[in-house]
């Protein structure tokens, strides 16, 4: 790549330059502030841009931005803060132009380096990523120039010039505005979009010209408009990736430029900005360094906001910065950062320039693009937005942190060509810490993404990447599945194992078959084949589906996976058309669409007979316990209520469901709640060695007709237990007792177990104490993970063979042995929830929640999923909760709306980039009316032999899912701490990879982050400190058993906020509007603020020691700090808008996740607050876990022992 | 002086006892030559209305092996106030409570009329009697029904404090708590798993430590029989448990065709014995089981469920081929024996048309002093009327039933006891009164009888053991005493004493029917295993008084009303004539008033045996040519056959279709064979 791309790059530099950079940099002085000014341009100008859309998309997009400025501003800097984090809109006008600069830099810095590849590559982002890249670049210059307007103010001189692009960024952004929008950007490009148009026409030819070709306009404007979404995103993406990227070479190049212009204002901050800069350089530039750039700088940089702060302390170092820091060390990077600065600042301009022209170059270079790929592309996105859509593509390139020594020196290198990639680390000087602004933040880049995202998601095209879990989009099946059904790591596979090899990238989908769509995409669609079942491929049995080749007029199809023929049924016959498609192919959901579900006839089922409707078993410990503890009478309560909840698939019709009720202690109780006794009957078994169900007729009773009795029962099972003194329990018994159950009634179903204690009574599956603190970080550590007997495995697999899936809900006032406890739950698809000291009062909201929803959750039965894919991959592992008695079927006893499989493909053979890889998954179940069923997802990505392709195409999110189960199953088998060094290993040799084959050569002091996997190191980071890998003093073994199998059925939204929580500044909160998140750090909390964090378990308030008055009294209700009441788990029903809103935004944050998050009032240096840090996952951790800047230190140490 | 049979009779009637010899041979070769042992029928309850029991207990021979009550026989030396025992002659003290005696002032137990006395026992708590209802629900609907109605009304019968139980059983067994309002609560046992008295007691949750716990409560021993969730006073549960019986549901589980219901006797009946065992151990206690069926599955089953494997017949027996048997048999004897050591008894109340397992069962009762009944439904008079009697209650209002008998048998030096025939078991006690010769159950002097009832009759067998070359003096006089300890169903415990001196005896059904006729003959007094043996005939005419007739078919002839008991059966056949013009209805006009009477005369009187008969009788009401009438032609003496042709189509009466020879035939037989120089 490096190499490549630098001699395209500088050739399009050159080129480009001329077009777009050059004239800045021309001005570099003069004229450089013309080609920031453009670039910077676009970023303002997108914002500005924005308001052609309409404000409120220019606002909430950059908004997005700008808000997580405001944030700093508001923690550093307040008087911007203020002004940004009102109105996105006006802030931003206003804030930026004066402020702007910091902004962009801030943004700059955190996305910068995104931005600046985004932009260069950005822009292409969308499909064509890869040539969007190249087009990125151009186009952020166009955008720049879009900004221009915005920022153009600053650049009074560039402002033309800018304009002309910004016109044509604001285009493709704007798309909103498509009129205008796309008028003005054609103009205005007629360099840049020329080009890119070009490109399109181009780039169709090499992977998406079907695309182009196909939608060529429409195509077009989507990436645009993608693009054009990106480029707020861009802006900060880009930006990021230019600075990282940039960094490098930026600081070669750039460094004179910015320098000179970010210098100006900033000159060391530049660096980092520039590093993270490209945006922020952009705006940097653009605002930042001519106009009041010296003003607001210094203001900014104080506030250490993200940009400025770390600017002025670290300064330039920023992305260098971490690298300087570990490179600290090294010599090298010392020397560079004296220079480095300027190089930074010229990096930046440069590198974003150059990037533009570099994509430019690439684009029409696009063979010679060392990014060729992202050329080609690039240069079709190019003209759209793409390159805040390809944020991805810039990253890769940008992705460099490392200092940029070469910039400096190379300077005028750096121009030529990496410039805009690598960072230089000017800050090795007297910065000893990395400038966390420098380093890529998740936050500017889960922005970015939501910015460039104001399109539904379109399935239709093969190899295209979902907008970020973290991003609000609407989906519009087109023949492949949803990300919400199945997200990739990649989305354009390696060709060959050995690329996959070399690589290190985790093959890997994260299946949720099940999962809940939103209420505007309709549910999969049912299709019947009639008598005979759904037509199948003879020799793989794959499922008809889109990618069914249909041939000789109709009467046969060849297979998408195998490529055998098969006869098409007298039945299902149907003619072709002209292009070979059957004429009812819209028509049929399996033809369509990529996912639906067939309805099932007997020979998929169980003993060739139609299944009865399952039934729930509800088993309650009422031991000393869990009748002290109030847990017994809240559940019978609530049983009454919650059954008229069971699941059904029509409203109008009543629940299928049938229910049963048993109590135990160490003996158990079943009742008897036949509709026609007048009260329920206990029966009382305690031969609890041999299980068995005392009774067949009256325990699993239709809720309507036995309701009376059921009634009765629960109001007479709490006062029946209320004196007892029995403190042992039972436990493998009780699964036994419902599986019996299942079996006498001859259904599937599920038990809810709610139980308290360590099952320590005479019993199978009697269990011992052996938490032992001592084996922790021994080889013996492992054993803890494991099952203490090997009575639950067996247990568990003749659960699965009925199709009884166990969730169990666990009270435990001491150590129960999670990890034992929950090999039933787990190899059956159920769930474990954990309330440890569990008290009515505070708990009760959360269990019931809890309750409430995995009562009414849809769920299927007795299922079998099995991952059918192309000749050339299989599905060789699977990570989440089920059972496997093979290597190719995961039985699921229960598989519900929430649980995700993990599923990794490796080759067996090589795979055709013109065919793509195709994954079919099809789960075959039991649904809650008793209709058997099988629902198909189909999933076609793209195959490269370029590991570039590869880098560009994939996502962090996923990859972090997959390496978190990965690990999370291999502290099983292994010590913690070797799971933890193949972690950052593989992680190494990912990074190292795209390092050594993709990126721009560079200092080996560089560091260099693929763009789409510049969150990698932050994230993983987050995972190797995570309880389970890294438990602090304070953490149970049980807890770290219980996340452990929590994670393994978790999917990407659900991963991504565990491991990065999200927090949010709630002091300036509006209904119906999200305010942008901060970094999980605890420099990033002001102690006039308030904040909430949410981590899909948890959720804070956390309450700033110096907050106002008044923001108390109107979220609390009290005046004072010190009257708050740290207890209360709600917040007061005040009537003022930020009550309001802030309880709205709790309320939002719990509907989305599949668990009840308990609300924890933290106030600021209170004993709580020491659980609250636990989650700013950026910095260290009491247990020893290293900040992100240190580790991303010691991954760059890493990726450089590799290359050398 | 009365004649000797008086004098039999009037020892019976006092004390119970009625010897096979009522001269002891003198020695042992003399005893040999008698063929017919010495022995006797014992009667321990024999009902004695005029013999009120003294409030004090019994003085007893200081010797340690000894240990005889003061009895009339014995010598007393008023002045010194001492009294010589009359089996091992030791001199023993009276106890300072005698202190007042004299000539004049004799103790009732010195009186010669009180050769049987009664004493109550003051020690110890006064232990409620325990009724425990073991019930099979794999019954039809309407047999279900009816037992449950009696099993209802049995309630109103208890005495008010009696303990009572229930536990029910089919396909599983359900142990049922009777404390508990609201939710009726009950525990249940898997029907085909062996389980351990202990392991029963803990999951019932009966032992002790469970029950003293860790609550720093720790329950006395006998807190935890009152606690006992599983036996509660009738007065207190009255309501409950009828409502609990009205809710009595056949069992649930389905029974696929060509089946028979699983019905887990066997562990039923464990789960019943450890229950008594670990609550109320030697305390009196009856387990009353109800079956429909034999037991189909777990432990003691007695035939698969599948219907075409059928129950064992004597032929499968004979064959060696009923593969249950042996198990089975055992199993219960085993549950028999805890239960007897434990002075518990079992009653078996099995009313199916087809058999029900009584043979493997049987020891449950005859070991533990238990009832059988055996009808053809719950649903008859037979059961119902049977079951109700079970409840009887004596002049005093009291039950005729007692439990946890001891007896014990004392001889003088001449005799010794080799062994007793009842509704026993042998309690080990090696007295030196013990004979080494076995005749029933020996090697002991103590039986228990678990329970017993006033015509509980246990033969007792004894050995001379006098040499030939050392015998008794003339008018030597041998002494047997009987000491049995029992609780009274007032709850008191009694012993009744019973000493007396001699101066120097005792057809083709199914292995069920058998079983249990042999049951109650070992358990009748002479009359009524005389009747068991032979039953009587009486013959109703117009001719003259009902007069009784040979057992022969002669005997059957169309003008007479026959009248059969057998103890079992009571009969009542019309002869063809009678039958004919009862047909013609001539009883109901009113110049026939006679032939009305003749109608009712068999019916009262077989209404008297109906009312004192335990069990109750099969009543059969049958006439010449009925299908019932079987039952008097396979007891008559087949004299006149289709074989014997002099008879056949006589007035004399009905030829039997039978190949069995005549009594006469066999006599002569026999006379031949006695006179016989082969002999």
């Amino acid at each position: 790549m490096n190499v490549n791309q630098h001699t395209p790059m500088a050739s399009p530099y050159g080129q480009p330059q001329p077009s777009f950079g050059q004239p800045g940099y021309a001005p570099l002085d003069g004229s450089y502030p013309a080609p920031y000014a453009p670039y910077n341009g676009p970023a303002s100008a997108y914002q500005p841009g924005a308001p052609p859309q309409g404000p409120v998309r220019g606002p909430p997009t950059s908004g997005p931005p700008p808000v997580s400025a405001p944030q700093q501003y508001n923690q550093y800097s307040q008087s911007q803060g203020s002004m940004q984090n009102g109105p996105p809109p006006p802030t931003q006008a206003p804030p930026r132009p004066a402020v702007s600069q910091p902004y962009n830099q801030g943004a700059m810095n955190l996305s910068g380096p995104h931005p600046s590849y985004p932009q260069h590559y950005g822009p292409p982002s969308t499909m064509q990523q890869v040539t969007n890249q190249m087009t990125g670049m151009q186009i952020t210059s166009g955008p720049p120039t879009a900004a221009g307007p915005g920022y153009a103010p600053p650049h009074s001189s560039q402002p033309p010039v800018s304009t002309g692009y910004s016109a044509a960024p604001q285009a493709s952004y704007t798309q909103a505005p498509p009129p205008v929008s796309s008028a003005p950007t054609q103009p205005p490009p007629p360099s840049g979009p020329a080009a890119p148009q070009q490109y399109y026409s181009g780039p169709p030819p090499s992977s998406q010209q079907p695309f182009n070709s196909s939608l060529p306009p429409t195509s077009q404007q989507q990436q645009q408009f993608t693009s054009s979404v990106p480029p707020h995103p861009p802006p900060q993406q880009t930006l990021p990736p230019s600075s990282y990227s940039g960094p490098v070479p930026t600081q070669s190049q750039p460094p004179v430029p910015p320098v000179s212009q970010a210098q100006q204002s900033f000159p060391t901050p530049q660096p980092p900005f520039s590093s993270a800069p490209p945006p922020v350089s952009q705006s940097s530039f653009a605002t930042g360094p001519p106009p009041s750039a010296p003003g607001s700088f210094p203001p900014q940089g104080p506030p250490p906001s993200s940009q400025p702060g770390s600017f002025p302390p670290p300064g330039p170092p920023l992305t260098s910065a971490p690298s300087c820091q570990y490179p600290g060390p090294m010599p090298p990077q010392q020397q560079p950062p004296p220079s480095q600065p300027s190089p930074y600042h010229s990096g930046h301009h440069p590198p974003r320039p150059q990037m533009p022209p570099t994509s430019m170059a690439q684009s029409n270079h696009l063979p010679p693009g060392p990014q060729g790929p992202a050329g080609p592309p690039g240069p079709l996105q190019q003209p759209p937005s793409q390159p805040g859509m390809q944020t991805g593509y810039p990253p890769q390139q940008n992705g460099a942190f490392g200092q940029v020594r070469g910039p400096q020196p190379g300077y005028s290198g750096p121009y030529p060509g990496q410039p805009n990639y690598g960072a230089p680390a000017p800050a090795p000087p007297a910065q000893k810490r990395l400038d966390p602004d420098a380093i890529p933040s998740p936050i500017q880049v889960i922005e970015d993404d939501k910015a460039k995202t104001t399109e539904p998601f379109t399935t239709g095209v093969r190899g295209q990447a979902p907008p970020l879990v973290t991003t609000n989009f609407q989906v519009q099946d087109q023949g492949n599945a949803s990300p919400r059904f199945i997200r990739c790591t990649a989305y354009n596979m390696p060709c060959t194992a050995d690329m996959a090899k070399q690589s290190q990238v985790p093959l890997a989908a994260v299946i949720k078959p099940l999962a809940t769509l939103p209420p505007d995409e309709a549910p999969p669609l049912v299709v019947d084949h009639g008598e005979s079942g759904p037509i199948r491929c003879n020799r793989c049995k794959a499922y008809m589906c889109p990618y069914m080749q249909f041939i000789e007029g109709g009467r046969r199809f060849q297979c998408g996976f195998c490529s055998c023929v098969t006869e098409v049924p007298p039945h299902y016959f149907q003619h072709l058309d002209h292009t070979g498609k059957r004429v009812d192919c819209y028509d049929r959901p399996e033809l369509s669409l990529g996912s639906y579900e067939f309805l099932a006839t007997v020979d998929y089922c169980k003993n060739n007979k139609l299944p009865p409707p399952p039934a729930f078993i509800f088993l309650i410990d009422v031991s000393y316990n869990a009748v002290k503890s109030g847990m017994v009478n809240i559940v019978c309560q609530e049983l009454k209520t919650l059954l008229d909840c069971l699941p059904r698939e029509n409203p109008e019709v009543e629940s299928a469901v049938r229910v049963g009720f048993v109590t135990y202690n160490k003996v158990l109780h079943f009742y008897n709640v036949k509709s026609s006794l007048a009260q329920p009957q206990m029966m009382v078994v305690s031969d609890v060695s041999d299980m068995f169900v005392p009774l067949l007729d009256g325990f699993l009773v239709n809720v309507n007709e036995s309701r009376q009795v059921i009634e009765s029962l629960l109001d007479q099972i709490p006062e029946m237990f209320a004196d007892t003194r029995e403190t042992e329990t039972v436990f493998g018994p009780v699964i036994q007792a419902g599986l019996e159950a299942l079996k006498a009634a001859d259904c599937a179903g599920k038990l809810f177990v709610f139980h308290t204690s360590l099952p320590i009574a005479e019993a199978p599956g009697k269990l011992k104490n052996r938490e032992d603190k001592k084996l922790i970080g021994t080889d013996k550590e492992k054993s803890l993970f494991q099952p203490q007997v090997g009575f639950y495995s067996s247990l568990a697999k003749e659960c699965v063979a009925q199709g009884c899936c166990v969730d169990l809900f666990l009270f435990p006032n001491q150590y129960v042995d999670v990890a034992t406890l929950a090999v039933v739950p787990v190899s059956t698809g159920g769930s474990v929830y954990k309330y440890t000291y569990f008290q009515a009062q505070s708990d009760q909201e959360r269990f019931l929640n809890d309750l409430r929803r995995d009562v009414q959750k849809l769920v299927g039965f007795d299922a079998v999923m099995r991952v059918r894919t192309s000749t050339g991959i299989r599905a060789t592992d699977f990570f989440g909760s089920f059972y496997m008695s093979n290597t190719t079927d995961v039985e699921l006893a229960g598989l519900d709306c929430d649980k995700a499989i993990t599923v990794e493909f490796k080759h067996d053979d090589k795979l055709s980039e013109e065919t793509g890889a195709l994954m079919q998954c099809a789960v075959l179940y039991t649904s809650c009316s008793g209709q058997r069923r099988l629902r198909v997802h189909n999933m076609a990505v793209n195959c490269c032999s370029q590991l570039a392709d590869l880098y560009r195409n994939c996502e962090t999110d996923t990859i972090i899912n997959y390496f978190s189960k990965y690990a999370f199953r291999g502290v099983l088998s292994n010590p913690t701490k070797a799971v933890r060094e193949t972690l950052v290993n593989q992680c190494a040799q990912i990074l190292a990879c795209y390092r050594k084959n993709c990126a721009s050569p560079s200092s080996a002091g560089q560091l260099i982050l693929p763009e789409c996997m510049k969150l990698l190191p932050v994230y993983l980071n987050c995972v190797l400190k995570s309880d389970v890998l890294l438990p602090g003093a304070d953490v149970s073994l049980d807890d770290r058993a219980y996340l452990r199998q929590l994670i393994s059925c978790m999917d990407v939204a659900e991963s991504h906020v565990f491991f990065y929580p999200r927090l949010l500044p709630v002091m300036k909160l509006e209904s119906g509007s999200l305010p942008v998140a901060v970094r999980d750090s605890e420099e990033r909390l002001s102690k006039g603020g308030v904040y909430l964090l949410e981590t899909g378990l948890h959720l804070f308030l956390w309450v700033g020691a110096s907050v106002q008055q008044e923001l108390l009294l109107n979220i609390f209700g009290t005046p004072s700090f010190s009257q708050i009441d740290s207890n209360v788990t709600s917040l007061p029903v005040l009537d003022n808008p930020i009550s309001q809103a802030l309880r709205e935004l709790i309320y939002s944050f719990r509907a989305q996740r599949s668990r009840y998050m308990k609300l924890m009032v933290v106030k600021q240096e209170d004993r709580a607050e020491l659980i609250f840090r636990h989650f700013l996952v950026e910095d260290k951790s009491a247990s020893g876990g290293a900040s992100y800047v240190d580790f991303l230190c010691h991954m760059h140490k890493e990726i450089r022992q590799l290359l050398s | 002086m009365t004649t000797y049979q008086e004098f039999i009779q009037q020892n019976e009637d006092r004390d119970g006892v009625r010897f096979s010899w009522n001269l002891w041979p003198s020695s042992r070769l003399e005893a040999t030559r008698l063929v017919v042992p010495v022995s006797c029928l014992f009667t321990p309850l024999k009902e004695r209305p005029n013999l009120p029991p003294v409030q004090y207990e019994p003085v007893l021979c200081s010797r340690a092996n000894c240990k005889a009550v003061l009895n009339p026989l014995c010598q007393v030396d008023f002045r010194a106030k001492i009294w010589a025992c009359n089996f091992c002659f030791q001199r023993n003290p009276f106890p300072p409570s005698y202190a007042g005696i004299s000539d004049v002032n004799q103790p009732a137990e010195l009186m010669p009329q009180f050769s049987t006395i009664e004493y109550i026992v003051q020690r110890g708590p006064a232990a409620p009697l325990i009724f425990l209802y073991v019930v099979d629900t794999c019954l039809e609907e309407e047999d279900l029904q009816a037992l449950k109605e009696s099993l209802q009304m049995s309630l109103s019968l208890l005495p008010p404090n009696a303990l009572v139980g229930l536990i029910t059983f089919g396909r599983m067994v359900q142990v049922h708590e009777l404390s508990c309002e609201g939710i009726a609560k009950s525990y249940v046992f898997r029907g085909t798993k062996d389980l351990t008295a202990k392991q029963i007691q803990e999951m019932l949750g009966l032992t002790k430590p469970a029950v003293t716990g860790q609550q720093g409560r720790p329950l006395a021993p006998q807190d935890a029989a009152a606690t006992c969730k599983f036996l509660q006073p009738v007065h207190r549960v009255d309501m409950n448990l009828t409502d609990l019986l009205g809710e009595l549901q056949r069992d649930p589980w389905p029974v696929p065709q060509g089946k028979r219901p699983l019905r887990s006797t066997g562990v039923a009946l464990s789960v019943a014995v450890g229950l008594l065992e670990g609550t109320f151990p030697n305390t009196g206690a009856r387990v009353m089981l109800f079956i429909g069926g034999p037991p189909t599955q777990g432990p003691g089953m007695v035939v698969g469920d599948e219907l075409k494997t059928p129950i064992r017949s004597w032929h499968d027996i004979q064959k060696d081929n009923a593969r249950h048997l042996k198990k089975a048999t055992k199993y219960y004897e085993a549950l028999a024996n805890r239960s007897a050591t434990n002075g518990h008894s079992i009653d078996i109340y099995a009313c199916a048309l087809d058999q029900t397992g009584l043979l493997e069962m049987k020891c449950l009762s005859n070991l533990t002093g238990g009832h059988i009944v055996m009808g053809d439904s719950f649903n008859t008079s037979l059961f119902k009327q049977t079951f109700q009697r079970v409840f009887s209650k004596d002049y005093n209002g009291d039950f005729r039933m007692a439990f946890g008998g001891v007896l014990e048998v004392k001889t003088s030096r001449e005799l010794k006891v080799s062994g007793a025939i009842g509704p026993c078991v042998s309690l080990n006690s090696k007295s030196p009164c013990v004979s080494e010769n076995e005749l029933g159950i020996g090697g002991t002097s103590q039986w228990k009888v678990c329970g017993l009832n006033p015509s509980t009759t246990l033969g007792i067998y004894f050995e001379v053991v006098n040499q030939h070359n050392a015998p008794v003096p003339q008018g030597g006089r041998g002494a047997v005493q009987f000491v049995t300890q029992y609780q009274h169903s007032n709850t008191q415990r009694r012993i009744r004493v019973t000493t007396i001196a001699r101066n120097l005896c005792p057809s083709i059904h199914s292995p069920d029917e058998s079983s249990y006729y042999r049951h109650h003959f070992v358990r009748q007094d002479l009359t009524q295993s005389l009747i068991m043996i032979q039953p009587i005939l009486y013959s109703y005419s117009f001719h003259g008084p009902p007069e009784p007739v040979l057992l022969d078919s002669s005997s059957i002839l169309p003008d007479r009303i026959l009248l059969m008991d057998t103890f079992f059966q009571l009969v009542i056949y019309h002869g063809e004539t009678i039958a004919q013009w009862r047909k013609a209805g001539y009883q109901e006009m009113a110049e026939y008033e006679n032939f009305k009477q003749l109608l009712q005369a068999p019916l009262d009187d077989a209404q008297e045996i109906l009312q004192t008969r335990f069990p109750m009788p099969r009543y059969i009401d049958t006439e010449h040519g009925g299908s019932q009438a079987r039952f008097l032609l396979s007891k008559v003496n087949p004299s006149q056959t289709h074989n014997n042709l002099y008879a056949w189509g006589q007035e004399t009466g009905a030829p039997i279709l039978t190949d069995d020879v005549s009594l006469q035939v066999f006599m002569d037989h026999l006379k031949k064979l006695a006179v016989s120089s082969s002999a």
